[in-house]
């Protein structure tokens, strides 16, 4: 079989009202993958305070489905951005005409859950048989996490986006000072009326009259 | 932007040309459409954004909704396949410790007999065979087994099969994780440029004519939005059509080209349309007529037959009933939709909506809705005739 993982133990069709001898109590095998080290090290956090489980990191993404396949988890969580998300569905194809032994986990539960995380960046892939309340917990920990992340990773953008505007205004404003003898404050009202006559945004403005008098240079 | 607003997911690939082309030259619009491109970081994410409703359509490997029909990988959420947005387009590669030992048997890289190159990469591997592929229902895969398990052994080649997101194959030949790939274009070319792989074969090699990829939607969304479907389905239909005039290659390839898009040089995406390839960093060229190929001969007519053959392959493999599998993935390639979208536009029609797959050695003038259509060559390397009925009778 060229394909699925040699998942010993793992090649039992659960009924779906079937209870894993694994009680309440018992812990879960969680793998999340993520190069990011404090990434890593704040969903590990998160799911922590979600109950006592087993949380492994993988971090070096080669052999992927092999290295998940030798730890047998219950839950394995990865950002749906990461290319290498396509390497987990190996797992999700059968390795026999009637096993499964891990699924995308919206097959069986809560399509409702599986969209909150992918629109938080998550995406988790489950074992067979794995009761909702216990996975619940987690996936709601890890969705929390993740909408932080997207947060931060949104203000960065818009930092860095603010800062690169502000970079190239203030060359423009040069420019144009040293061009007409202006003063800062007069070129900036010279950037800002030439924006609006022509409805751009004045960092487009300025970013055209950098490049245009770099050429003139 | 005028029109409806539609969501579309992409991955960066050359195929991906007729939903970039389609916003880009106003063919979208003209059935009034605005596409709003979204590049996806994996297939799996894209066919989720898909199944969940985050978008309306998708840029989808052929064999992703016959899985989901069939209920395996993933999403169960059932996908329709309205348009074949492209034939072929994809490349497979070896290693460069690989290509010297096929060199030192006197293997020439003629990028064309698959049987020859299946059989010297068989004698020139040293232990099993690692072959990357984008992903575990693609084409690739496809092809790859049909290949490799077609060269008529004594034994069975040893292989193992390995997921590698296309972006990514460079570097797993690099670092020494596979040995060879199949995927889609530009990632081979980009493989040779970063002088980590030699091209073999085109995919059109093992399959002349293999159903890459679709225009894939939820089988929902086409109930609930019939006008909006056959908008679609015409916009894709004229931007493939602009594609296969050569004279448009270089302005297409300047457009993939973009940052938003697939962010490779022009230079790089040129070869796939002109199909003319570099095989290797020797600077070596090898022509492929067909390389990839979006409209002439009915090629984005979505064939029951094709998805006929897709679900056979998975289901053997998987130990399916495969006549069941047939059967359900059949219905997922929606002739009817695309028949009654793109009559109004006078596209010319194919009479039948299946055919024998492998069975034209020539092109083929064929009895289509308004007289004659000549359909494109379509054998597979080894000669091999997939009849879609004949498992029946």
């Amino acid at each position: 079989m060229p394909f699925g993982p040699n998942w010993p133990g793992r090649r039992v069709v659960l009924h779906p009202d079937f209870v894993p001898h694994c009680g309440m109590t018992a812990a879960l095998s969680i793998i999340i993958v993520e190069k990011d080290r404090d990434r890593a090290l704040l969903i590990v956090d998160s799911l922590r305070a979600a109950g006592d489980h087993d949380i492994h990191v993988i971090a070096d993404e080669t052999g992927l489905a092999r290295k998940i396949a030798e730890r047998q988890p219950d839950i394995v969580l990865i950002d749906v951005t990461s290319p290498s998300r396509d390497m987990l569905e190996e797992l999700t194809l059968a390795s026999g005409p009637m096993d499964r032994p891990v699924a995308m986990f919206v097959d069986r539960t809560d399509a409702g859950l599986t969209k909150a995380a992918i629109e938080a960046g998550v995406s988790a892939y489950v074992v067979d048989g794995l009761r909702a309340d216990r996975l619940r917990p987690i996936l709601d920990a890890a969705i929390a996490r993740f909408h932080l992340f997207q947060r931060m990773r949104t203000e960065l953008a818009a930092t860095k986006r603010a800062l690169e505007e502000r970079k190239v205004i203030d060359r423009a404003k040069g420019i144009l000072m040293k061009a007409k003898r202006l003063t800062e404050e007069e070129a900036y009202a010279l950037l800002r009326k030439a924006a609006m006559d022509n409805g751009r945004k004045v960092a487009e403005v300025a970013e055209a009259l950098v490049t245009t008098a770099g050429l003139l240079a | 932007m005028i029109g409806t607003r539609l969501r579309v997911g992409f991955i960066p690939l050359v195929d991906a040309a007729p939903l970039i082309v389609a916003q880009e030259l106003g063919f979208a619009a003209e059935e009034a459409l605005a596409l709003d491109l979204i590049r996806a970081p994996s297939w799996s994410t894209l066919r989720d954004l898909l199944a969940l409703g985050q978008i309306e359509a998708a840029h989808m490997l052929a064999p992703v909704p016959v899985a989901a029909a069939m209920g395996i990988g993933g999403m169960a959420t059932p996908l329709d396949a309205l348009s074949v947005l492209s034939v072929n387009g994809t490349v497979i590669g070896v290693s460069q410790a690989l290509a010297g030992r096929l060199r030192a048997q006197g293997h020439g890289f003629d990028f064309a007999d698959a049987m020859k190159a299946g059989l010297a990469l068989t004698a020139a591997a040293t232990g099993p065979l690692r072959i990357g592929v984008p992903f575990p229902f693609s084409m690739h895969a496809e092809l790859v087994h049909y290949w490799l398990s077609g060269l008529n052994l004594p034994a069975p080649p040893d292989l193992s099969i390995h997921t590698v997101p296309p972006p990514l194959m460079a570097q797993a030949l690099a670092a020494g994780d596979i040995d060879v790939f199949c995927v889609g274009e530009p990632w081979g070319s980009v493989a040779v440029e970063n002088g980590v792989g030699t091209l073999m074969l085109p995919g059109a090699a093992i399959w002349a004519l293999a159903p890459e990829k679709v225009l894939a939607v939820r089988s929902g969304w086409t109930l609930a939005e019939p006008g909006l479907t056959a908008r679609l389905i015409r916009a894709v239909w004229r931007a493939g059509r602009w594609l296969d005039v050569p004279a448009n290659h270089s302005t297409a390839a300047e457009i993939l080209a973009g940052a938003a898009y697939l962010d490779v040089p022009a230079e790089i995406l040129e070869r796939s349309f002109a199909g003319r390839l570099v095989i290797s960093d020797l600077g070596e060229v090898r022509q492929c007529a067909a390389f990839v190929a979006f409209h002439q001969g009915a090629v984005s007519f979505p064939w029951r037959s094709q998805a006929a053959w897709i679900a056979t392959r998975l289901a053997h493999r998987l130990g399916l009933d495969p006549l069941k599998a047939a059967k359900r993935a059949r219905a997922v390639f929606r002739t009817d939709l695309y028949r009654s979208a793109l009559r109004e536009a006078g596209a010319d029609l194919p009479g039948a909506s299946e055919k024998a797959e492998g069975a034209l050695r020539h092109p083929l003038a064929v009895g289509s809705e308004s007289g004659q259509l000549i359909l494109r060559r379509d054998t597979f390397f080894d000669g091999r005739v997939f009849d879609p009925l004949a498992a029946e009778r």
